[in-house]
Protein backbone atom coordinates (compact mmCIF):
# COMPACT_ATOMS: atom_id res chain seq x y z
CA UNK A 1 0.00 0.00 0.00
CA UNK A 2 1.27 3.32 0.50
CA UNK A 3 2.38 3.24 3.92
CA UNK A 4 5.86 3.86 4.53
CA UNK A 5 6.99 1.07 7.13
CA UNK A 6 10.19 1.12 8.95
CA UNK A 7 11.11 -2.74 8.62
CA UNK A 8 9.57 -3.71 5.40
CA UNK A 9 12.90 -4.32 3.55
CA UNK A 10 16.07 -5.13 3.81
CA UNK A 11 19.05 -3.06 4.54
CA UNK A 12 21.97 -2.44 2.30
CA UNK A 13 25.42 -3.38 3.33
CA UNK A 14 26.82 -0.65 5.58
CA UNK A 15 23.91 1.88 3.86
CA UNK A 16 22.07 4.71 5.38
CA UNK A 17 19.03 6.80 3.85
CA UNK A 18 17.21 9.11 4.97
CA UNK A 19 14.04 10.62 3.58
CA UNK A 20 13.61 14.41 3.47
CA UNK A 21 9.96 15.62 3.34
CA UNK A 22 8.59 19.30 2.77
CA UNK A 23 7.47 21.68 0.24
CA UNK A 24 10.59 23.90 -0.60
CA UNK A 25 12.77 21.79 -2.47
CA UNK A 26 15.75 24.74 -2.76
CA UNK A 27 15.92 24.05 0.91
CA UNK A 28 15.84 20.43 0.87
CA UNK A 29 18.97 20.47 -1.61
CA UNK A 30 20.84 22.58 0.07
CA UNK A 31 20.61 20.42 3.34
CA UNK A 32 20.85 17.46 1.07
CA UNK A 33 24.02 18.64 -0.24
CA UNK A 34 25.42 19.65 3.13
CA UNK A 35 24.83 16.13 5.26
CA UNK A 36 26.65 14.68 1.96
CA UNK A 37 29.75 16.74 2.44
CA UNK A 38 30.00 15.45 6.37
CA UNK A 39 32.89 12.58 6.72
CA UNK A 40 31.11 9.42 7.54
CA UNK A 41 31.72 5.95 7.34
CA UNK A 42 28.64 4.85 6.31
CA UNK A 43 27.12 5.11 2.56
CA UNK A 44 24.29 8.33 2.72
CA UNK A 45 21.47 8.52 0.22
CA UNK A 46 19.29 11.10 0.89
CA UNK A 47 15.73 11.23 -0.98
CA UNK A 48 13.86 14.09 -1.15
CA UNK A 49 9.96 14.44 -1.45
CA UNK A 50 7.61 16.84 -1.63
CA UNK A 51 4.70 15.12 -0.06
CA UNK A 52 3.76 11.30 0.92
CA UNK A 53 2.88 8.96 -0.38
CA UNK A 54 5.79 8.01 -2.01
CA UNK A 55 5.38 6.47 -5.93
CA UNK A 56 4.65 3.67 -5.79
CA UNK A 57 6.70 2.29 -8.67
CA UNK A 58 10.00 2.71 -7.80
CA UNK A 59 12.77 0.72 -6.44
CA UNK A 60 13.89 2.25 -3.20
CA UNK A 61 16.48 1.23 -0.56
CA UNK A 62 14.61 0.82 3.12
CA UNK A 63 14.17 4.63 4.83
CA UNK A 64 16.20 4.87 7.79
CA UNK A 65 14.88 8.09 8.80
CA UNK A 66 12.29 10.71 7.70
CA UNK A 67 12.38 13.95 8.65
CA UNK A 68 9.62 16.52 7.70
CA UNK A 69 10.22 19.85 7.54
CA UNK A 70 8.29 22.56 8.39
CA UNK A 71 8.90 26.44 7.23
CA UNK A 72 7.50 28.17 9.79
CA UNK A 73 6.96 31.27 7.22
CA UNK A 74 4.33 29.08 5.28
CA UNK A 75 0.83 27.34 6.36
CA UNK A 76 1.01 25.83 2.87
CA UNK A 77 4.19 23.74 4.28
CA UNK A 78 2.55 22.64 7.58
CA UNK A 79 -0.38 21.46 5.97
CA UNK A 80 1.59 19.45 3.85
CA UNK A 81 3.60 17.95 6.46
CA UNK A 82 0.36 16.79 8.52
CA UNK A 83 -0.86 15.48 5.37
CA UNK A 84 1.87 13.24 4.79
CA UNK A 85 1.80 12.04 8.38
CA UNK A 86 -0.86 9.97 7.73
CA UNK A 87 0.65 7.97 5.18
CA UNK A 88 3.53 6.95 8.07
CA UNK A 89 3.79 3.59 9.64
CA UNK A 90 3.01 3.83 13.34
CA UNK A 91 6.33 1.81 13.81
CA UNK A 92 8.02 4.98 12.26
CA UNK A 93 7.80 6.64 15.66
CA UNK A 94 9.72 4.63 17.22
CA UNK A 95 12.06 6.99 16.70
CA UNK A 96 13.16 6.73 12.95
CA UNK A 97 11.00 10.54 12.59
CA UNK A 98 11.88 13.81 13.67
CA UNK A 99 10.49 17.06 12.58
CA UNK A 100 12.46 20.05 11.45
CA UNK A 101 11.50 23.69 11.70
CA UNK A 102 13.17 26.18 9.40
CA UNK A 103 12.32 30.24 9.43
CA UNK A 104 12.33 31.14 13.06
CA UNK A 105 14.91 33.62 13.17
CA UNK A 106 12.90 36.14 10.28
CA UNK A 107 10.03 36.16 13.38
CA UNK A 108 8.26 38.98 11.69
CA UNK A 109 7.58 36.32 8.55
CA UNK A 110 6.46 33.51 10.39
CA UNK A 111 2.76 32.70 10.34
CA UNK A 112 3.11 29.59 12.00
CA UNK A 113 3.51 29.36 15.96
CA UNK A 114 6.70 27.66 17.79
CA UNK A 115 4.12 25.81 19.60
CA UNK A 116 2.25 24.70 16.93
CA UNK A 117 5.10 22.65 15.65
CA UNK A 118 5.66 22.01 19.28
CA UNK A 119 2.38 20.20 19.52
CA UNK A 120 2.39 18.55 16.24
CA UNK A 121 6.00 17.08 17.75
CA UNK A 122 4.52 16.03 20.61
CA UNK A 123 1.48 14.41 19.35
CA UNK A 124 3.89 12.10 17.28
CA UNK A 125 6.02 11.72 20.14
CA UNK A 126 9.41 12.78 17.70
CA UNK A 127 11.88 15.17 18.21
CA UNK A 128 11.86 18.64 16.98
CA UNK A 129 14.61 20.42 15.99
CA UNK A 130 14.83 24.02 15.01
CA UNK A 131 17.31 25.38 11.88
CA UNK A 132 17.62 28.25 10.38
CA UNK A 133 17.98 26.17 7.13
CA UNK A 134 19.06 29.61 4.97
CA UNK A 135 22.03 30.28 7.09
CA UNK A 136 25.28 28.18 6.02
CA UNK A 137 26.43 27.69 8.97
CA UNK A 138 23.13 26.62 11.01
CA UNK A 139 22.70 24.10 8.10
CA UNK A 140 25.67 22.76 8.37
CA UNK A 141 25.51 21.69 11.94
CA UNK A 142 21.68 20.53 11.08
CA UNK A 143 23.47 18.38 8.77
CA UNK A 144 26.44 16.98 11.48
CA UNK A 145 23.78 16.05 13.42
CA UNK A 146 21.12 14.61 11.12
CA UNK A 147 24.45 12.45 9.79
CA UNK A 148 24.64 11.23 13.17
CA UNK A 149 20.81 10.60 13.87
CA UNK A 150 20.55 8.70 10.62
CA UNK A 151 23.63 5.94 11.27
CA UNK A 152 22.08 5.27 14.71
CA UNK A 153 18.96 5.13 12.81
CA UNK A 154 20.40 2.99 10.37
CA UNK A 155 22.13 0.68 13.59
CA UNK A 156 25.60 1.51 12.18
CA UNK A 157 26.38 2.91 15.76
CA UNK A 158 27.48 0.08 17.81
CA UNK A 159 24.91 -0.44 21.44
CA UNK A 160 23.21 3.04 20.09
CA UNK A 161 19.29 2.01 18.90
CA UNK A 162 16.70 4.68 17.64
CA UNK A 163 14.77 3.86 20.44
CA UNK A 164 17.77 4.42 22.75
CA UNK A 165 18.20 7.62 21.38
CA UNK A 166 14.48 9.20 20.76
CA UNK A 167 14.24 8.39 24.81
CA UNK A 168 17.41 10.38 25.45
CA UNK A 169 16.60 13.43 23.54
CA UNK A 170 12.68 13.18 25.38
CA UNK A 171 14.41 13.44 28.47
CA UNK A 172 15.80 16.72 27.69
CA UNK A 173 13.08 18.11 26.77
CA UNK A 174 10.49 19.91 29.05
CA UNK A 175 7.61 17.87 30.61
CA UNK A 176 4.76 17.95 28.83
CA UNK A 177 1.21 18.92 30.73
CA UNK A 178 0.45 15.34 30.42
CA UNK A 179 3.40 13.93 32.23
CA UNK A 180 3.18 16.10 34.86
CA UNK B 1 15.33 86.01 -17.35
CA UNK B 2 12.77 86.30 -14.15
CA UNK B 3 13.88 85.30 -11.10
CA UNK B 4 10.96 82.45 -10.54
CA UNK B 5 12.23 80.57 -14.14
CA UNK B 6 16.34 81.25 -13.02
CA UNK B 7 15.09 79.37 -9.91
CA UNK B 8 13.23 76.91 -11.83
CA UNK B 9 16.46 76.41 -13.87
CA UNK B 10 18.32 75.51 -10.67
CA UNK B 11 16.06 73.64 -8.93
CA UNK B 12 15.53 71.24 -11.93
CA UNK B 13 19.49 71.08 -13.03
CA UNK B 14 20.50 69.96 -9.82
CA UNK B 15 18.10 67.24 -9.48
CA UNK B 16 19.93 65.92 -12.15
CA UNK B 17 22.64 63.18 -10.85
CA UNK B 18 25.92 64.00 -11.98
CA UNK B 19 26.85 60.84 -14.20
CA UNK B 20 23.75 61.52 -16.23
CA UNK B 21 24.17 65.76 -16.57
CA UNK B 22 26.29 65.20 -19.75
CA UNK B 23 23.67 63.10 -20.93
CA UNK B 24 20.97 64.99 -20.54
CA UNK B 25 22.21 68.02 -21.28
CA UNK B 26 22.99 66.77 -24.85
CA UNK B 27 19.50 65.63 -25.44
CA UNK B 28 17.85 68.86 -24.23
CA UNK B 29 20.46 70.60 -27.11
CA UNK B 30 19.71 73.99 -25.86
CA UNK B 31 23.11 74.51 -24.97
CA UNK B 32 25.58 74.29 -27.61
CA UNK B 33 28.96 72.16 -27.59
CA UNK B 34 31.44 75.17 -27.42
CA UNK B 35 29.33 76.18 -23.94
CA UNK B 36 29.16 73.34 -22.84
CA UNK B 37 32.82 72.64 -23.16
CA UNK B 38 33.59 76.11 -21.11
CA UNK B 39 31.98 74.64 -17.91
CA UNK B 40 34.26 72.44 -15.33
CA UNK B 41 32.09 69.58 -15.10
CA UNK B 42 34.12 68.38 -11.79
CA UNK B 43 33.41 70.84 -10.15
CA UNK B 44 31.09 71.09 -6.64
CA UNK B 45 27.59 70.57 -7.96
CA UNK B 46 26.61 73.69 -6.59
CA UNK B 47 28.67 75.42 -8.46
CA UNK B 48 28.61 73.77 -11.33
CA UNK B 49 24.39 74.08 -11.77
CA UNK B 50 25.60 77.99 -10.94
CA UNK B 51 27.67 78.04 -14.21
CA UNK B 52 24.65 75.97 -16.40
CA UNK B 53 22.15 78.14 -15.08
CA UNK B 54 24.04 81.30 -15.84
CA UNK B 55 24.50 79.65 -19.15
CA UNK B 56 20.88 79.52 -19.37
CA UNK B 57 20.62 83.01 -18.85
CA UNK B 58 23.20 84.16 -21.86
CA UNK B 59 20.99 81.99 -24.35
CA UNK B 60 17.73 83.99 -22.79
CA UNK B 61 15.94 80.80 -21.76
CA UNK B 62 12.38 80.97 -21.58
CA UNK B 63 10.10 78.69 -19.06
CA UNK B 64 8.90 76.53 -22.04
CA UNK B 65 12.96 75.95 -22.18
CA UNK B 66 12.99 74.70 -18.99
CA UNK B 67 9.51 72.80 -19.15
CA UNK B 68 11.61 70.86 -21.57
CA UNK B 69 14.43 70.11 -19.75
CA UNK B 70 11.96 68.97 -17.01
CA UNK B 71 10.28 66.78 -19.43
CA UNK B 72 13.81 65.22 -20.28
CA UNK B 73 14.74 64.44 -16.78
CA UNK B 74 11.54 62.80 -16.15
CA UNK B 75 11.54 61.15 -19.06
CA UNK B 76 14.84 59.58 -17.80
CA UNK B 77 13.83 58.77 -14.06
CA UNK B 78 10.24 57.39 -15.44
CA UNK B 79 10.17 55.15 -12.29
CA UNK B 80 10.31 57.88 -9.79
CA UNK B 81 6.45 58.61 -10.61
CA UNK B 82 3.32 56.40 -10.43
CA UNK B 83 1.81 55.86 -13.29
CA UNK B 84 -2.46 55.37 -13.91
CA UNK B 85 -3.51 54.30 -17.39
CA UNK B 86 -6.90 55.98 -19.51
CA UNK B 87 -8.60 54.09 -22.21
CA UNK B 88 -10.25 56.69 -24.91
CA UNK B 89 -13.33 55.81 -26.98
CA UNK B 90 -15.05 56.89 -29.53
CA UNK B 91 -18.53 57.31 -30.10
CA UNK B 92 -21.08 54.57 -32.09
CA UNK B 93 -20.48 55.50 -36.11
CA UNK B 94 -17.76 58.20 -35.83
CA UNK B 95 -15.29 58.48 -38.25
CA UNK B 96 -11.77 57.76 -37.56
CA UNK B 97 -10.10 60.83 -38.56
CA UNK B 98 -6.87 60.99 -39.28
CA UNK B 99 -4.51 62.10 -36.57
CA UNK B 100 -2.63 65.42 -36.86
CA UNK B 101 -0.32 66.30 -33.78
CA UNK B 102 -0.11 69.83 -34.10
CA UNK B 103 -3.87 70.02 -34.03
CA UNK B 104 -3.85 67.74 -30.87
CA UNK B 105 -1.51 69.66 -29.50
CA UNK B 106 -3.02 73.47 -30.10
CA UNK B 107 -6.67 72.19 -29.17
CA UNK B 108 -5.29 70.50 -25.61
CA UNK B 109 -3.72 73.29 -24.74
CA UNK B 110 -6.51 75.69 -25.94
CA UNK B 111 -9.16 73.67 -23.66
CA UNK B 112 -6.37 73.49 -20.45
CA UNK B 113 -5.94 77.55 -20.99
CA UNK B 114 -9.36 78.32 -21.16
CA UNK B 115 -10.74 76.57 -18.39
CA UNK B 116 -7.66 78.19 -16.12
CA UNK B 117 -5.81 81.03 -17.09
CA UNK B 118 -2.77 80.24 -15.83
CA UNK B 119 -1.49 76.95 -16.34
CA UNK B 120 2.00 75.89 -18.23
CA UNK B 121 1.77 73.11 -21.14
CA UNK B 122 4.39 71.77 -23.00
CA UNK B 123 4.99 69.12 -25.17
CA UNK B 124 7.90 66.47 -26.15
CA UNK B 125 7.65 64.15 -29.61
CA UNK B 126 8.81 60.82 -28.77
CA UNK B 127 9.11 57.70 -30.58
CA UNK B 128 6.30 55.39 -31.49
CA UNK B 129 4.02 58.36 -32.39
CA UNK B 130 3.93 59.08 -28.71
CA UNK B 131 3.85 63.00 -27.24
CA UNK B 132 5.22 63.61 -23.42
CA UNK B 133 2.73 66.33 -21.92
CA UNK B 134 4.11 68.55 -19.12
CA UNK B 135 1.04 70.42 -17.31
CA UNK B 136 1.90 72.96 -14.61
CA UNK B 137 -1.23 74.12 -12.66
CA UNK B 138 -2.29 77.37 -11.75
CA UNK B 139 -5.89 78.28 -10.80
CA UNK B 140 -7.35 81.53 -12.15
CA UNK B 141 -5.50 83.79 -9.55
CA UNK B 142 -2.37 81.79 -8.79
CA UNK B 143 0.61 81.72 -11.18
CA UNK B 144 1.51 78.00 -12.51
CA UNK B 145 3.12 75.89 -9.50
CA UNK B 146 6.23 74.31 -11.55
CA UNK B 147 7.06 71.77 -8.68
CA UNK B 148 4.17 69.46 -9.24
CA UNK B 149 3.48 69.69 -12.65
CA UNK B 150 1.15 66.70 -14.04
CA UNK B 151 2.71 63.98 -17.22
CA UNK B 152 0.80 62.43 -20.00
CA UNK B 153 2.12 60.37 -22.15
CA UNK B 154 0.37 59.56 -25.40
CA UNK B 155 0.12 57.08 -28.01
CA UNK B 156 -1.56 58.94 -30.91
CA UNK B 157 -2.15 55.89 -32.54
CA UNK B 158 -3.74 54.22 -29.69
CA UNK B 159 -6.65 55.49 -27.48
CA UNK B 160 -4.57 54.86 -24.66
CA UNK B 161 -2.89 57.17 -22.30
CA UNK B 162 -0.46 57.11 -19.20
CA UNK B 163 -0.53 59.87 -16.33
CA UNK B 164 1.63 60.16 -13.31
CA UNK B 165 -0.50 60.57 -10.57
CA UNK B 166 -0.40 64.10 -9.79
CA UNK B 167 -0.65 65.38 -6.15
CA UNK B 168 -3.44 67.89 -7.04
CA UNK B 169 -5.94 65.40 -8.15
CA UNK B 170 -8.49 68.23 -8.59
CA UNK B 171 -7.52 68.65 -11.78
CA UNK B 172 -8.28 65.27 -13.04
CA UNK B 173 -11.27 65.40 -14.95
CA UNK B 174 -10.56 68.65 -16.95
CA UNK B 175 -7.32 66.67 -17.76
CA UNK B 176 -9.32 64.01 -18.83
CA UNK B 177 -11.36 65.95 -20.69
CA UNK B 178 -8.95 67.81 -22.48
CA UNK B 179 -7.42 64.73 -23.51
CA UNK B 180 -10.65 62.90 -24.90
CA UNK B 181 -11.55 66.29 -26.73
CA UNK B 182 -8.64 67.24 -28.22
CA UNK B 183 -7.77 63.23 -29.66
CA UNK B 184 -11.51 63.08 -30.86
CA UNK B 185 -12.64 60.84 -28.71
CA UNK B 186 -15.81 60.43 -26.98
CA UNK B 187 -15.29 58.89 -23.77
CA UNK B 188 -12.46 58.53 -21.41
CA UNK B 189 -12.02 55.58 -18.55
CA UNK B 190 -9.49 55.09 -15.89
CA UNK B 191 -8.23 51.49 -16.01
CA UNK B 192 -7.57 49.58 -13.32
CA UNK B 193 -3.51 49.01 -13.41
CA UNK B 194 -1.13 51.30 -12.29
CA UNK B 195 2.85 51.05 -11.89
CA UNK B 196 5.90 52.75 -11.69
CA UNK B 197 7.23 50.93 -14.57
CA UNK B 198 5.65 52.79 -17.71
CA UNK B 199 7.38 50.79 -20.07
CA UNK B 200 5.51 47.40 -18.86
CA UNK B 201 2.78 49.23 -18.30
CA UNK B 202 3.01 50.00 -22.46
CA UNK B 203 3.63 46.15 -22.64
CA UNK B 204 0.14 45.00 -20.56
CA UNK B 205 -1.98 47.54 -22.63
CA UNK B 206 -0.83 46.86 -25.83
CA UNK B 207 0.17 43.58 -25.25
CA UNK B 208 3.79 43.08 -26.46
CA UNK B 209 4.89 41.44 -23.29
CA UNK B 210 3.91 37.73 -25.14
CA UNK B 211 6.54 37.83 -27.30
CA UNK B 212 9.46 35.24 -27.38
CA UNK B 213 12.63 36.23 -28.22
CA UNK B 214 14.46 33.34 -30.17
CA UNK B 215 17.21 31.97 -27.84
CA UNK B 216 20.02 29.10 -28.20
CA UNK B 217 18.08 27.88 -25.40
CA UNK B 218 14.11 27.67 -26.49
CA UNK B 219 14.60 25.07 -28.98
CA UNK B 220 15.35 22.15 -26.62
CA UNK B 221 12.33 20.52 -24.83
CA UNK B 222 11.60 21.59 -20.91
CA UNK B 223 12.89 17.87 -20.14
CA UNK B 224 15.99 18.77 -21.26
CA UNK B 225 16.12 22.13 -19.44
CA UNK B 226 14.96 21.30 -16.38
CA UNK B 227 17.32 17.48 -16.38
CA UNK B 228 20.52 20.30 -17.28
CA UNK B 229 20.54 21.27 -13.80
CA UNK B 230 20.42 17.49 -12.28
CA UNK B 231 24.19 17.22 -14.11
CA UNK B 232 25.55 18.83 -11.01
CA UNK B 233 23.97 17.19 -8.57
CA UNK B 234 25.12 14.18 -6.66
CA UNK B 235 24.04 10.92 -7.57
CA UNK B 236 23.40 10.28 -3.40
CA UNK B 237 20.56 12.56 -3.86
CA UNK B 238 16.95 11.34 -5.46
CA UNK B 239 14.10 13.09 -6.04
CA UNK B 240 11.28 11.22 -5.41
CA UNK B 241 8.50 13.63 -6.71
CA UNK B 242 9.90 13.92 -10.24
CA UNK B 243 6.99 13.67 -12.25
CA UNK B 244 5.24 16.43 -9.75
CA UNK B 245 8.38 18.62 -10.19
CA UNK B 246 7.65 18.26 -14.21
CA UNK B 247 4.14 18.93 -13.90
CA UNK B 248 4.65 22.35 -12.06
CA UNK B 249 6.70 23.02 -14.14
CA UNK B 250 4.90 22.71 -17.13
CA UNK B 251 1.93 23.83 -15.71
CA UNK B 252 3.76 27.43 -14.83
CA UNK B 253 4.94 27.59 -18.44
CA UNK B 254 1.79 27.10 -19.78
CA UNK B 255 0.68 29.99 -17.56
CA UNK B 256 3.24 32.90 -18.06
CA UNK B 257 5.56 31.74 -20.57
CA UNK B 258 8.59 31.70 -21.15
CA UNK B 259 9.38 35.43 -21.79
CA UNK B 260 10.41 38.26 -18.90
CA UNK B 261 7.03 38.91 -17.19
CA UNK B 262 6.10 43.00 -17.38
CA UNK B 263 7.08 44.55 -14.08
CA UNK B 264 4.41 45.39 -11.26
CA UNK B 265 5.46 46.42 -7.49
CA UNK B 266 1.33 45.48 -6.35
CA UNK B 267 -2.00 43.90 -6.93
CA UNK B 268 -4.72 44.81 -4.78
CA UNK B 269 -8.32 42.86 -4.34
CA UNK B 270 -10.83 44.28 -2.11
CA UNK B 271 -13.19 42.07 -1.24
CA UNK B 272 -17.02 42.68 -0.57
CA UNK B 273 -18.95 39.33 0.34
CA UNK B 274 -20.74 38.12 2.37
CA UNK B 275 -20.22 35.90 5.22
CA UNK B 276 -20.74 32.10 3.75
CA UNK B 277 -20.62 29.27 6.67
CA UNK B 278 -21.06 25.64 6.47
CA UNK B 279 -22.91 25.96 10.15
CA UNK B 280 -26.49 27.17 10.43
CA UNK B 281 -26.81 30.03 12.06
CA UNK B 282 -23.62 32.18 14.03
CA UNK B 283 -23.37 35.75 14.55
CA UNK B 284 -21.62 36.43 11.08
CA UNK B 285 -24.40 34.14 9.15
CA UNK B 286 -26.93 36.08 9.81
CA UNK B 287 -25.48 39.66 8.63
CA UNK B 288 -26.71 41.37 5.70
CA UNK B 289 -23.85 43.62 5.25
CA UNK B 290 -21.16 41.97 3.14
CA UNK B 291 -17.51 42.01 5.09
CA UNK B 292 -14.96 44.47 3.43
CA UNK B 293 -11.48 43.52 3.07
CA UNK B 294 -8.53 44.20 1.36
CA UNK B 295 -5.63 41.69 0.34
CA UNK B 296 -2.67 43.51 -1.00
CA UNK B 297 -0.01 41.78 -2.30
CA UNK B 298 3.45 43.88 -2.93
CA UNK B 299 6.90 42.64 -4.33
CA UNK B 300 10.00 44.14 -6.52
CA UNK B 301 8.91 42.04 -9.49
CA UNK B 302 5.32 41.15 -8.65
CA UNK B 303 4.49 38.71 -11.73
CA UNK B 304 7.91 37.04 -11.53
CA UNK B 305 7.26 36.25 -7.77
CA UNK B 306 4.24 34.94 -8.51
CA UNK B 307 5.96 33.01 -11.55
CA UNK B 308 8.31 31.51 -8.97
CA UNK B 309 5.81 30.32 -6.39
CA UNK B 310 4.80 27.10 -7.67
CA UNK B 311 8.36 25.86 -8.70
CA UNK B 312 9.63 27.38 -5.24
CA UNK B 313 6.96 24.84 -2.97
CA UNK B 314 5.77 27.72 -1.94
CA UNK B 315 2.20 27.27 -3.62
CA UNK B 316 0.35 24.82 -5.43
CA UNK B 317 0.19 25.07 -9.06
CA UNK B 318 -2.06 26.15 -11.01
CA UNK B 319 -2.30 29.63 -9.11
CA UNK B 320 -5.84 31.07 -8.39
CA UNK B 321 -6.73 32.61 -12.09
CA UNK B 322 -6.95 35.92 -10.03
CA UNK B 323 -3.16 36.23 -9.89
CA UNK B 324 -2.10 34.75 -13.30
CA UNK B 325 -5.40 37.31 -15.20
CA UNK B 326 -3.19 40.70 -14.27
CA UNK B 327 -1.32 41.26 -17.73
CA UNK B 328 -4.43 39.59 -19.49
CA UNK B 329 -6.72 41.52 -18.30
CA UNK B 330 -4.63 44.55 -17.70
CA UNK B 331 -5.59 44.80 -14.46
CA UNK B 332 -3.82 44.78 -10.84
CA UNK B 333 -6.89 46.60 -8.82
CA UNK B 334 -9.67 43.95 -8.59
CA UNK B 335 -13.19 44.53 -7.12
CA UNK B 336 -14.46 41.17 -5.92
CA UNK B 337 -18.26 41.17 -5.29
CA UNK B 338 -20.83 38.05 -4.56
CA UNK B 339 -22.01 37.26 -8.09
Amino acid sequence: MSVLRPLDKLPGLNTATILLVGTEDALLQQLAEAMLKEDCTSELKVHLAKSLPLPSNVNRPRIDLIVFVVNLHSKHSLRNVEESLHHVDAAFFLGKVSFLATGAGRENHCSIHRNTVTKLAHTYRSPLLFCDLEIEDFRATMAQRLVRMLQICAGHVPSVSALNLLSLLQNSENPSLEDL
Amino acid sequence: MDETVSEFFRRTILKIPLTEMMTILKTWNFLSENQLQTVNFRQRKESLVQDLVLLCEENRASLNDAALLDIIYTQFHRHQKVWDVFQMSKGPGEDTDLFDMEQFKSSFKKILKRALKNVTVSFRDAEENAVWIRIAWGTQYRKPNQYKPAYVVYYSQTPYAFTSSSQLKSNLPLLGQALTIASKHHQIVKMDLRSRYLDSLKAIVFKQYNQTFETHNSTTPLQERSLGLDINMDSRIIHENKTEKERVQRVTQEIFGDYPQPRLEFAQYKLETKFKSDLNGGILAEREEPLRCLVKFSSPHLLEALKSLAPAGIADAPLSPLLTCIPNKGMNYFKIRDK
